[in-house]
């Protein structure tokens, strides 16, 4: 029952919001949406900790170590995105950048969007799996191009087509899947539970599956953004509003993956070989490089952010290919650290971009003496995603980088050196932002950073302290995943 | 040769339908003509399932073809077509560089998806398995289409083919997905066609044309 | 071999080249009333025949022998290629002489002869005229070899007497590859006969002309023995095309009660066939001389794509 509320708070929500969008307090009535969905996340949280995982109405639903903390995970960072969208959508209201008819469309699809992600990290079935994730690609592509301009269309066109072509792989992945799951559980509905598909993984057509594992890590790989299908993100994350972005990098590319992950349990299961994990590495590792590089490059402050995105997508995914207790576990915590950190960086790169009335990074100056807070976000935020410790991004990737140099010695230099670069591209743009001289004037709203703080308390605490059921949470995923 | 049913026959021979409009959809370059191409596409994948449903007695694909004829038959060409005249593009014509070539690349994408499904249709228990060949070539060709496309329309077009030719995969290889999916599926196909719809006119606003080679601001080199 | 079959061979040889004059006749006639015009009757390509070899043959002073042997190599061809096609019974004495792809092989020594007459006076037509067959040549032969490679494969044999009682004599089976090839094969016959949209048989335009160009310097008897080959051309074009795609109503070898029902199925098929190309000619536009190859390369494509889909769909 819980798990149907976290679902219907925010498809209700989506209809409310179409209907009261244009209400002077519709950025309220969007919190309060997101924040119904948190708590009823959070009842349903309390009752996997009190009795463990469960499937519910006809099994189409369920929860287990592996997609709880992402439920709770995305209806937090959801509530905290409303929070900070509510001053940072007024400002650009107030700057005529939205008209009211697009705040609505705004409000009313990212309550959607909340909702197809919930239901693709809930549902059991492979099937709706591939819905919810289409779905999202839907609600999200209208908000891309939210600010209707040449750039936004341009990448929300890029966006729908490439994500459309990618999810059309993943669905013939998801075909094959059901075609060698039909063999053994026969043709009712059941074939693409996921419930039970894991517990005839062992006898699944191997020749099938492995076909069906490229074809979904190709679809959902799109999503994700790996390398070389990464081309959208960039662009959607640059041209959509702020809010956007972060939910983009935190919730969508994490639920891609986790799509990707629930696949790849089965194909290890049918196949008894490396085969899906070798390809989850070297997909995963040309983005971190490829991030990597094309990071130093950058001149507007979200692409930035947006290709650290890929980069520490790159990151999980290559960790969730290389397996073992280790580096799995490690993948989940990066999973959450990042999740956490890139939407608070997003928080305070948006308030940034707002004062300095461009993304461009030359022409952001001297945060730290027009907006302290939002200074000390941002440098907080970056070095927390450029895994400084104490933060828990240093933890995970401190963790995934041990196990490389355990396991796949030859390829740690290489991770290393990506990182570094990573390093030196972000941490020398964040130096000029934040502490440069400048010429910056007020906000007519003030902004909401409050979530930053948030979330990059909570990473802090997640690098020196994990809380005994997330990490049993995680140990019990890791088991899962392999 | 003989065994095969006369329904298997009728199938197969959809199955070729569907190959030979995914070509001419490749070749086509008039934009209405793509738009009644997709229209017939719909109708024979709405018949083919009938007749697979017919001849496998599965009754839920009695569901699915009246689904797919409505859907892909009738609702999406219309849309496309409204959109075509409200657009004016109705007699919109495309320059299309180097048709043997891209014909030459489809024809190895044929004989790839060909060995591609080989092994999975010998696995297969439906009388429909050697089309999945043909349904996954039809996939492939209509990413070849989208490629090669700069136009909008065309390209959403070759995207809804794909879709179609996903369609036409599962019917072949398992009868069909279950219920719940394929309308789910249906639901998304529509949705994406209202949006797409209500881009059309927004890159048109922005752009003064539906030409998608106006859009290279955002690149990285 | 049965004299009754030696004979049937004799008369239906002698049937078809004289009534060979009636296909463009009629093609030309349906065209006419397409295009609102009344026509000059079916019989118009018999009164122009009469006129023609009633007239005094002009050769030009360089004009070598091949020059004047070419007409009756071409019409001699033809005359044996409609021979060769199972029209109303399987089975006939000729049959055994040549296969499908002698077939084609005497359709290309046809080719070879005009092309090299067309260039022997040395005009500048000509020549033009006998590049442009070449051009359209080199890519229609090999379409057409893979869709008579189609139906071979189906019926596992190259003689066409054993396609054609595979195809038609067997129960009723559905070919998905055929209609591919049936695509195909309608393109090569289209640009094989000079029809539109690859070339057109009623002007002479410069620019566009491909078959008239090579025919330009012929006269009087010469020029009616091409223009019969011509008829008799399109005849075998039209009569394997029925023999491979709607073989039905063809009858057995010694079947001679099923021989009228031929006949009358046989004229409707050409008499449909014949109104079929003009509406194609009618509804279609002449292309560019440099849009053919891309027109032939889609004919070739299909006929690959039919031999594929036989190997996918029906090889099972």
């Amino acid at each position: 029952m819980e798990i149907l509320w976290v679902i219907l708070f925010p498809l209700c929500g989506g209809i409310v919001m179409a209907l009261f969008g244009k209400h002077r307090l519709a950025p309220e009535l969007n919190s309060a949406m997101s924040l119904l969905t948190l708590i009823s996340a959070g009842v349903l949280t309390w009752r996997v900790i009190e009795h463990g995982s469960f499937t519910a109405l006809d099994e189409e639903f369920f929860v287990d170590a592996f997609n709880v903390f992402l439920v709770a995970l995305t209806a937090f960072v959801g509530f905290t995105t409303s929070l900070f969208s509510r001053p940072y959508m007024r400002i650009e209201q107030h700057h005529g950048k939205l008209s009211a008819n697009m705040l609505r469309l705004y409000y009313s699809m990212y309550q959607l969007f909340c909702f197809t992600m919930l239901l693709a990290l809930l549902t059991n079935n492979m099937g709706i799996l591939w819905v919810a994730m289409e779905a999202a690609t839907l609600t999200t592509v209208l908000l891309v191009s939210l600010y209707r301009t040449p750039a936004s269309l341009e990448a929300a066109w890029k966006y729908f087509i490439l994500c459309g072509v990618g999810i059309a792989q993943a669905l013939f992945g998801t075909i094959l899947l059901y075609f060698a799951a039909e063999r053994l559980l026969g043709a009712n509905g059941t074939a693409l539970l996921w419930t039970h598909l894991n517990q005839v993984k062992g006898q699944l057509e191997p020749t099938v599956l492995s076909l069906a594992f490229v074809f979904l890590l190709v679809g959902y790989g799109t999503k994700v953004g790996l390398a070389p299908l990464h081309n959208w993100l960039p662009d959607a994350h640059a041209e959509g509003p702020t809010p956007v972005s972060a939910v983009l990098s935190g919730l969508l590319l994490n639920v891609a993956l986790y799509a990707v992950v629930r696949s790849k349990v089965l194909v290890d299961g049918a196949l008894g070989t490396h085969f899906a994990g070798n390809l989850m590495m070297g997909f995963g590792l040309l983005s971190v490089v490829m991030a990597a590089f094309f990071l130093s490059r950058q001149k507007d402050v979200k692409r930035m952010f947006a290709y650290s995105s890929i980069e520490h997508m790159g990151l999980m995914t290559f960790a969730f290919g290389m397996g073992g207790a280790v580096a799995t576990f490690a993948a989940l915590l990066h999973m959450t650290v990042h999740c956490l950190t890139k939407s608070a960086i997003f928080f305070a790169v948006g308030h940034a971009a707002q004062k300095s009335g461009s993304q461009i990074m030359e022409q952001i100056r001297g945060l730290i003496k027009t907006s302290p807070t939002v200074g000390w976000g941002l440098s907080l935020g970056t070095l927390a995603i450029l895994g400084m410790p104490p933060f828990g991004v240093f933890t995970s990737e401190f963790l995934i980088l041990v196990t490389t140099m355990h396991t796949y010695p030859w390829i740690t230099p290489v991770l290393l050196l990506a990182l570094g670069v990573a390093f030196a591209a972000i941490f020398s743009r964040m130096q000029v932002m934040v502490f440069g001289e400048t010429t910056g004037q007020r906000l007519p709203h003030p902004p909401a950073l409050v979530p930053t703080f948030v979330h990059l308390g909570l990473v802090l605490m997640l690098g020196v302290y994990v809380p005994p059921y997330l990490a049993q949470w995680y140990h019990q995923a890791a088991a899962l995943i392999g | 040769m003989t065994h095969i049913p006369f329904t298997g026959q009728l199938i197969n021979m959809c199955a070729s339908l569907l190959l030979l409009i995914a070509f001419a959809m490749l070749s086509q370059r008039r934009v209405l003509s793509l738009v009644h191409l997709f229209a017939m596409q719909g109708l024979i994948l709405a018949f083919s399932t009938t007749v697979v449903a017919y001849s496998s007695h599965q009754s839920h694909l009695y569901f699915s073809a009246g689904l797919t004829l409505v859907l892909k038959g009738i609702i999406l060409p219309v849309i496309l077509h409204k959109l075509v005249r409200r657009l004016d593009i109705l007699w919109d014509v495309e320059t299309l560089f180097n048709i043997p070539t891209i014909m030459l690349v489809g024809l190895a994408l044929v004989v790839f998806a060909f060995n591609l499904a080989a092994p999975i249709s010998h696995m297969a228990g439906t009388i429909t398995r050697s089309t999945l060949g043909v349904a996954m070539a039809s996939v492939l060709l209509s990413f070849l289409m989208m490629i090669t496309r700069s136009k909008a329309v065309p390209q959403v077009v070759g995207f809804l083919a794909m879709e179609n030719g996903l369609f036409f995969a599962a019917t072949s290889a398992t009868y069909g997905m279950p219920m719940v999916v394929e309308l789910g599926i249906a639901l998304d196909v529509l949705i994406a066609m209202f949006i797409l719809g209500i881009f059309f006119f927004q890159i048109r606003v922005a752009f003064d044309s539906l030409d998608l080679k106006h859009m290279e601001q955002l690149k990285d080199d | 071999m049965k004299i009754t079959d030696l004979l049937f061979q004799l008369v239906q040889n002698t049937v078809l080249l004289v009534a060979a004059p009636l296909l463009p006749g009629w093609i030309s006639q349906c065209r006419a009333w397409l295009q609102n015009r009344n026509g000059a009757g079916v019989l118009q390509p018999y009164r122009m025949l009469l006129k023609l070899f009633h007239k005094d043959a002009v050769l030009a002073d360089q004009a070598s022998v091949l020059f004047r042997v070419m007409p009756y190599v071409l019409f001699s061809c033809m005359w044996l290629a409609v021979a060769l096609v199972p029209v109303l019974v399987t089975g006939l004495p000729l049959a055994p002489a040549v296969d499908v792809i002698g077939l084609v092989g005497i359709f290309a020594l046809a080719r070879m002869f005009i092309s090299l007459a067309a260039m022997d006076v040395g005009t500048a037509f000509g020549s033009m005229g006998a590049r442009r067959e070449m051009l359209v040549g080199f890519l229609a032969e090999p379409a057409l070899l893979m869709v008579l490679f189609t139906a071979s494969t189906i019926s596992h044999s190259t003689s066409l007497t054993t396609i054609v009682e595979t195809l038609a004599q067997q129960h009723f089976v559905l070919y998905p590859s055929m209609t591919f090839a049936a695509v195909a094969f309608v393109m090569v016959l289209l640009a094989e006969n000079a029809r539109i949209p690859v070339d057109n048989p009623a002007t002479h335009l410069e620019l566009t002309m491909i078959h008239e160009a090579m025919i330009l310097e012929y006269s009087a008897r010469h020029l009616a023995l091409v223009e019969w080959a011509g008829a008799l051309k399109m005849l075998a074009y039209m009569t394997l095309g029925i023999a491979l795609f709607v073989p039905y109503g063809i009858a057995a070898p010694g079947d001679w009660s099923a021989l009228p029902l031929a006949v009358v199925l046989l004229v409707l098929k050409l008499a449909l066939a014949g109104a079929g190309l003009a509406l194609i000619e009618t509804l279609s536009a002449k292309m560019r001389i440099f849009r053919v190859p891309e027109f032939m390369g889609t004919a070739f494509l299909f006929a690959v794509l039919g031999l594929l889909t036989h190997f996918l769909l029906e090889a099972a």
